[in-house]
């Protein structure tokens, strides 16, 4: 399922929160209407934690995160830390991260098993990385993007890279990461799809603005669609038509 | 190290996305979205009018260019293009200009249709490209010049030239540098008055400019006045007529003169009554008794007028009966006297009027500048003093005893003869006639052009045209000595008896 949302008239929805398969984080804004949206969807099955990072609101950008664990960047505050620990599961692993490229969202994105790094990260980082996330690390670029965290929107299922990616690199990612891949985009024709939206395994959120077709892309590559319904799409396609003719 | 072998490059082939709007797969541009979408989403021809005026001049056929140009171009021609783009200028600014042409609408509909391709960046950094047409309305509106000849209002200045004598030998003169120096172009019209010419322009600037012409060719004294014609106290504006009144010196060639005292002191104690030999931009003046020369010009002329004696036609034929040259040393020399002409000759001459001969006996005896012109027997035109009846202010204070009988001017010549045998002409001023004085202009015009022949000097700033319609009769036999002009001194006329197209073209000068 996909469901559109909206920051404070900003439709950069992966700036401002943070989603997993263990957990959501989202920023502190002045109204709750953002904050809402994912509770309604998700407050039964994870957490959805209010935080800041170092006290700004571009909490989206500024960590990196799966199942297994969370790494935030050196200038969290150690309250914000603290938080963070007390509202996470006891397994999600939380650890700050001395990085030059502080903005950790913009310079990786990751699945549960795999991770795309800027290539100029430090060596340090990405053995921090494969520690906590328990991921597997590959140095790449998306479309000659080195910010591939903004460039692109990984889950276990799928993934959506920029529109210019050539098929030749969207293969070469796809067999790094073993999903499917996708060229795409997000808010009416926005490139940055890492920004422009946040997903999970089961869920995405997109920005206001996205369009039917990109929110039908978005479904299709993450394979958002609902299980009856894709039975009906995929399993019991051959068998309905067989009956009808 | 080698080169890599040009097969060797991978070669990237783009993917295609769906466009975000209608989900057509299409190539990845910077908006994103298929041609079609973008052209919904946005509109680069917005703040263009697709609708337009255009004033055009039923009289003169001329559009208007603003503010207040009027410009003459044809029916999908360049010029109308950049006046229809001018139009549009504001708005294309914003956009790129690619191509611009005109889409065909019948001659008489009043309608301009203009095709206009147009490029734009939008939304971060697509570049649309659109056609569109635009339509002018041509709307009419008649131009400020044609509205005030409508209004039998057309020019704004007028500068009357004027000359109080009897003969225009100066007007003709005038009149051939006026050609010379093409100093009528912006003329609206010339009308020839009594006394004079009139030359009306559309602004005061050229009337100005002609005065300052006229100023510098012939002696003349020039009144300004204004007519007050409008005015508008809101804006502080003033329509006015100007009138320019040239008065040019009341004295032509080969008059017969007779100088305030002062005057003939100042010039080198001159005697009084002097023959004018010619006027150009000064009038030059010699004594016919010492052959003293000089020059009056304008403002000595207007701080000591004086008139002329006699008109040409009161003057009487003499028939010469001897001639007696007075050599250099027998010349009586006078204290301060001025320059002396070194072209005439101070001859003793005694002459007897032609209406006298057989009749009486009566000889005169003059002194006369035409010494090297006149032998015995010669016809001379010339002024009896000792018997006309002159009212002149300054000849009635003269002493009797100073007084000469006869004053001779000029040399008689055969004048059909002359006539006859004149290969050349001059080009007139295309002007309107009031006066209907043809006769006696025609007789001044004819004696204007016998001075010509006579006076290479006079001649020098006047164009003479060869008159191939006269073929040059030769008849040297019967040569009298009259001075004729040669063919070195005359122009080739332009005329153009067929344009381009084959058919007969239009005369280029006007006579």
């Amino acid at each position: 399922m996909a469901v559109r949302a909206q920051f404070e008239n900003s439709n950069e929805v992966g700036v401002f929160a943070k989603l997993t398969n263990a957990y959501c984080l989202v920023c502190v804004g002045g109204s709750e209407n953002f904050y809402s949206v994912f509770e309604a969807e998700l407050s039964d099955v994870i957490p959805v934690v209010h935080t800041t990072i170092a006290g700004c609101r571009i909490i989206g950008r500024m960590t990196v995160g799966n199942r297994n664990g969370l790494l935030v960047p050196s200038t969290t505050n150690d309250q914000e830390l603290q938080h963070i620990r007390n509202s996470l599961p006891d397994s999600v692993k939380i650890e700050r991260v001395e990085e030059r490229l502080s903005a950790l969202g913009n310079v990786i994105t990751c699945n549960d098993y795999v991770a795309l790094v800027h290539p100029d990260l430090d060596r340090e980082t990405e053995e921090i990385l494969a520690d906590v996330l328990k991921v597997e690390v590959f140095r790449q670029t998306v479309s000659d993007n080195v910010l591939v965290g903004s460039y692109a929107a990984l889950s276990n299922q799928g993934g959506l890279v920029h529109p210019k990616t050539t098929i030749e690199d969207q293969d070469e990612l796809s067999s790094l990461l073993q999903v499917p891949l996708v060229a795409g985009t997000v808010n009416r024709g926005s490139d940055v799809v890492g920004a422009g939206m946040v997903v999970n395994d089961w869920i995405a959120f997109a920005g206001m603005d996205t369009t039917s077709t990109e929110l039908s892309v978005i479904e299709s590559v993450f394979k958002l669609g609902d299980a009856p319904q894709g039975a009906v799409t995929t399993a019991m396609r051959d068998s309905l038509i067989d009956s009808m003719t | 190290m080698e080169y890599l072998p040009e097969g060797d490059t991978v070669s990237f082939t783009q993917g295609n996305i769906l466009c975000c709007q209608c989900g057509v797969p299409i190539q990845p541009n910077p908006a994103n979205m298929c041609v079609a979408c973008l052209r919904t989403q946005v509109d680069i021809t917005e703040g263009i009018p697709k609708q337009g005026v255009l004033h055009f001049c039923r009289n003169c056929e001329r559009y208007l260019q603003p503010p207040n140009q009027w410009v003459a171009c044809a029916l999908e021609s360049r010029e109308l293009l950049t006046l229809c783009l001018k139009k549009l200028k504001a708005p294309l600014t914003k956009v790129h200009l690619i191509d611009a042409g005109f889409v065909w609408t019948e001659p008489h509909s009043k309608r301009i249709k203009l095709k206009l391709t147009i490029q734009k960046e939008v939304m971060n950094g697509a570049i649309l490209q659109q056609v569109f047409v635009v339509e002018f309305v041509v709307s009419n509106q008649m131009c400020e010049d044609c509205h005030r000849v409508e209004a039998k209002d057309y020019w704004k200045a007028v500068v009357q030239v004027r000359q109080k004598t009897s003969h225009k030998k100066t007007m003709f003169y005038l009149e051939q540098l006026i050609l010379k120096y093409k100093a009528h172009t912006n003329t609206l019209s010339i009308k020839e008055v009594s006394d004079g010419i009139d030359f009306f322009y559309a602004t005061k600037q050229d009337a100005k400019k002609f005065v300052d012409f006229l100023q510098a060719v012939v002696p003349c004294r020039y009144k300004t006045s204004e007519k007050l014609l409008s005015h508008d106290v809101k804006s502080n504006t003033y329509n006015y007529k100007s009138t320019f009144s040239v008065e040019i010196v009341p004295v032509c060639k080969d008059n017969i003169v007779c100088l305030p005292p002062k005057l003939a002191q100042q010039l080198g104690n001159l005697n009084q009554i002097c023959v004018c030999l010619r006027v150009s931009t000064t009038v030059h003046i010699i004594d016919p008794s010492t052959l003293q020369i000089a020059d009056v010009t304008a403002p000595m002329f207007w701080r000591t007028p004086f008139q002329s004696l006699c008109e040409p036609r009161q003057l009487t034929e003499y028939m010469v009966l001897e001639v007696e040259p007075i050599r250099h040393h027998e010349r009586v020399h006078v204290a301060g006297e001025g320059a002396k002409s070194q072209k005439h000759l101070l001859a003793d001459v005694w002459v007897a009027r032609s209406s006298d001969l057989g009749m009486n006996d009566n000889q005169y005896h003059c002194r006369t500048h035409l010494g090297h012109l006149l032998k015995a027997g010669d016809l001379v035109q010339g002024f009896d003093l000792s018997n006309a009846n002159v009212n002149n202010d300054f000849l009635n204070k003269m002493k009797a005893d100073r007084l000469p009988d006869v004053v001779l001017v000029k040399k008689v010549f055969d004048k059909s003869k002359r006539h006859r045998r004149r290969n050349w002409k001059l080009k007139r001023l295309a002007r309107e006639l009031e006066t209907m004085d043809t006769d006696s202009t025609d007789r001044d015009y004819s004696e204007f052009l016998e001075d010509l022949e006579e006076d290479p000097l006079y001649r020098k700033d006047v164009n003479i045209y060869r008159d191939t319609e006269k073929f040059a009769v030769e008849s040297d036999t019967e040569d009298d000595g009259a001075p004729r002009i040669s063919l070195q001194e005359m122009l080739e006329d332009l005329h153009i008896s067929e344009d381009a197209t084959g058919a007969e073209g239009a005369e280029m000068m006007t006579e």
